[in-house]
């Protein structure tokens, strides 16, 4: 009967053990972590691959696929990968050196070593849906995780906007709203409720948001966007911001604030049955000054509040800007830069044309003359 | 005859119609036979032999400012999207 040592004392013999000076020498070496993943998880070599030693025979090929180039293992204490470097010779691999002393010494002796951003056991199981999509996947969990989106505006598309986006696992979500929640947005806005009428929308988004996902930070504004406050507000630093404004001065104010800090605007508007959604991402694509330089005369730019707007128009379109938002924070897909989406409800018909940026735009053309905030209220009663 | 879509905005002054036709092989030709169609309609669009600053007009889902405006050539097979901003996030 051979023991546990027996067997350790020969399978080291039969391999060769490297120190941590040698191995750092060995050039173009594949390292390979053979510990298990709560091990890995609380740190590894910097630029080894994770394959545990139970999985070792089946995916080291995808792991290095060339035997004749130097694999280095480790464990914590240099035992399972003297087992794991016999293992890789038995397979072919030409030059396999297990570290001496693993893990272990090498922390101890004070090398580098990287901490891996891995998901909580809590966290695997409710964005699960989103690691099983390869585009997605842990990587873009994690970036969604430290994805910081401004939504102006808690109403109709604002609404549906925070609570997917709360869903999706957005790290933090900034709301900007100055109004109360009162009985005529209960028709489209669903981040709200009978149980919060009368009180400020961005604290009873704030309850709907956090009543989804406790892990979204939600930071609030109680205030109109104004020139005076926009500044304040986007120094909080916000990766993406999601246009659901529902007038023109906010609208032009938060495009020229946008392309002067290169903050990607994901735009909505609505109107009855017809909704219009794009993404302007500043000096990459076109701007909201290129689509519409000017604003329609206030007969032909008629609010929600006089003309109506159904119910659900509100939750497509905000919810296609989540698309967007979320397609941004994960730096996947194919965004709606420079195409301009309009949606017709009640045919149910979808056309897309295109926006090209213009040379001559006075706030991201090649010689801008709008450089600080004008007044936006005139400008849009002009 | 080309096909215009008309937005909500503007379907009182085409008699709630979404979308109307016009005929002409240039964008100004088309817009000027939409205003002796529909005055009311054509003048929100089209005036003094300019298109309203505020209205974007596609043909064929291009925006005729980066073509050639109102020289843009237009198609009987063609669609042509009249577009005024639309501000409502509500």
């Amino acid at each position: 009967m051979t023991t546990y040592r027996e067997l350790l004392q020969r399978t080291k013999g039969e391999i060769s053990e490297i120190d941590a000076g040698t191995a750092q020498a060995t050039s173009g070496a594949t390292w390979v972590d053979v510990r298990e993943i709560d091990e890995w998880q609380e740190g590894h070599l910097p630029g080894a691959v994770h394959v545990p030693r139970g999985y070792l025979e089946s995916r080291i090929e995808a792991a290095a696929a060339d035997k004749t180039q130097p694999v280095i293992l480790y464990c914590a204490a240099g035992n399972r990968s003297a087992f794991a470097a016999k293992t890789l010779q038995d397979l072919g691999y030409e030059n396999v050196y297990s570290l001496a002393g693993g893990f272990t010494d090498w922390k101890r002796n004070g090398l580098e070593i990287v901490m891996p951003r891995t998901l909580s056991p809590e966290r695997r199981t409710r964005y699960s849906r989103h690691l099983l999509i390869p585009e997605i996947g842990e990587e873009g969990q994690l970036k969604l995780l430290d994805a910081k989106i401004l939504l102006i505006g808690a109403g109709g598309l604002g609404s549906p906007a925070a609570l997917y986006l709360a869903a999706a696992g957005i790290g933090t979500l900034g709301i900007v709203d100055a109004d109360i929640v009162d009985e005529t947005n209960l028709q489209r806005q669903i981040a709200h409720s009978l149980d919060t009428l009368g009180t400020p929308k961005v604290d009873s988004a704030k309850r709907a948001i956090q009543a989804l996902n406790p892990d979204v930070n939600v930071i609030t504004y109680r205030e109109r966007l104004t020139s005076e406050n926009i500044d304040r507000i986007l120094d909080d630093g916000w990766d993406i911001i999601v246009d659901g404004a529902d007038n023109f001065p906010t609208r032009y104010l938060v495009n020229d604030a946008s392309v002067w800090r290169g903050i990607p605007v994901v735009h909505g508007s609505i109107y009855r049955f017809e909704g219009q959604v794009t993404v302007f991402k500043p000096h990459e694509g076109p701007c909201y000054r290129c689509l519409f330089p000017e604003p329609p005369p206030p007969e032909l730019a008629p609010s929600c509040a006089e003309g109506g707007v159904l119910g659900v128009l509100p939750g497509i379109v905000g919810t296609l800007q989540t698309n967007e938002a979320i397609k941004l924070a994960a730096e996947i897909g194919e965004p709606l830069v420079g195409r301009l989406l309009l949606l017709d409800a009640l045919a149910t018909e979808f056309n897309e044309v295109k926006i090209e940026r213009r040379a001559d735009c006075p706030v991201c053309g090649d010689h801008p003359t709008i450089t600080e905030y004008i007044d936006y209220v005139e400008f849009c009663a002009r | 005859m080309s096909v215009v879509r008309v937005p909500p905005v503007l379907r009182s002054e085409s008699g709630g119609a979404r979308e109307v036709e016009a005929s002409g092989s240039t964008v100004r030709e088309l817009l000027e036979d939409l205003s002796s169609r529909m005055p009311a309609l054509g003048s929100k669009v089209y005036g003094e032999g300019e298109i309203q600053s505020f209205v974007n007009v596609y043909v064929d889902g291009e925006d005729v400012r980066t073509r050639n405006g109102l020289d843009t050539p237009v198609r009987d097979s063609s669609t042509v999207i009249l577009l005024p901003a639309m501000a409502g996030g509500c």
